[in-house]
């Protein structure tokens, strides 16, 4: 029922999908196409951006306009794509290695200026494809190919990051509690100005396999685990908080678009003439 | 009148990551001897749609019968 309609965003000759079985990002990509169905747009008007990984390989399977582009520059490619054609929505799916280490000064920067740009960023805790390698997300102690022994690294908090460089709608979900994601992804398509989403994924292949987790569903419960959400994370003590992340709608506010703020301060301006 | 669900389930898709398996709380599915997930008791489904949230390989859909499809299942 819920799924009635996603075969007619999806480009069935391409299925099945080459992600391991078991991973959430299949749960995430359906959980945006519901949200494209819900919100009733138009998939010759939206576009759909991704950089490397196996994230990037969701635009391959969405029969809408979509570009798989280099690592770490999606968002510089959506940005332009947004600039362009202000009508169309432009939705950014990014792994977390994609949107924080490779093109971490690309995702700030677009915090800063606020396009109307969804950047949804599939957290996995780990560089899946490449072979496991420890990404900026991976959590202490984790254990991955280059982290024989343990991680030390500590991880980033992709959503203190965002708020703190400016994005206008920050929210954190998980794969387990598909309602919520749905929730989420819908209000951050809806939105207008820069919004972030990060969605805590799973990838039972590197990250489960080295940390004890080898079958899908631990992997996922693993995530179903540590979600808390906002209300409780206020009430519960420091020691409780340990190991955990909230999850819920941080920031939503609503600050000058930069399409329109450049249309109303550059382009009004040159076509008059004044300096 | 209890309602009942039907299971469409699209064998081509499925990987039997066997979420939907784990996750369903009445036990409706199985994967079955193809390794493809099966509904064996779809008569005990409650149509919690977990299953189908779940699927990461958009393989299964519940429905709920209409009310001439649930008096021929009776």
């Amino acid at each position: 029922m819920y799924n009635e309609n996603i075969f007619h965003y999806l480009r069935t000759n391409k299925l099945p999908h080459i992600w391991c079985p078991g991973c959430a990002h299949g749960i995430i990509t359906a959980s945006i196409l519901r949200g494209i169905d819900k919100l009733k747009l138009d998939k010759n008007k939206t576009s759909v951006i991704s950089g490397i990984g196996c994230s990037g390989r969701t635009p391959g399977y969405l029969d809408m306009n979509t570009l798989h582009t280099t690592h770490g520059r999606s968002l510089t490619f959506a940005t332009g794509i947004k600039f362009a054609n202000p009508k169309l929505t432009v939705i950014d799916v990014m792994g977390d290695g994609d949107a924080l280490a490779i093109g971490g000064n690309h995702f700030i920067h677009a915090c800063r200026r606020n396009i109307d740009i969804t950047a949804i960023i599939f957290n996995n805790n780990i560089y899946g494809m490449t072979g496991g390698q420890y990404s900026p997300t991976t959590p202490v102690n984790a254990y991955a190919s280059t982290a024989p022994y343990g991680n030390v690294e500590p991880p980033f908090d992709i959503v203190k990051l965002a708020t703190g460089a400016g994005a206008t709608f920050v929210a954190r979900g998980d794969a387990f509690h598909v309602a919520l994601m749905d929730k989420i992804i819908e209000q951050a398509i809806s939105h207008k100005g820069f919004s972030v989403v990060e969605i805590m994924a799973t990838c039972p292949t590197q990250f489960g396999r080295r940390n004890k987790m080898k079958e899908p569903y631990q992997m996922l419960d693993f995530v179903a685990n540590m979600a808390v959400s906002i209300k409780k994370w206020n009430e519960i003590s420091e020691e409780e908080k340990e190991g955990k992340f909230p999850v819920g709608v941080f920031v939503d506010e609503t600050r000058s678009e930069y399409c329109e703020s450049y249309e109303e301060n550059i382009l009004k301006k040159v076509q008059r003439g004044e300096k | 009148m209890k309602k009942s669900y039907t299971h469409k389930i699209f064998k081509n898709l499925c990987k039997s990551c066997s979420l939907c398996v784990h996750y369903c709380p009445k036990n409706v599915l199985e994967i079955g001897e193809d390794r493809k997930v099966v509904a064996k008791r779809p008569e005990d489904c409650i149509g919690c749609h977990m299953c189908e949230l779940r699927c990461p390989d958009f393989a299964i859909q519940v429905f709920e019968c209409q009310a001439e499809e649930q008096k021929a299942a009776k």
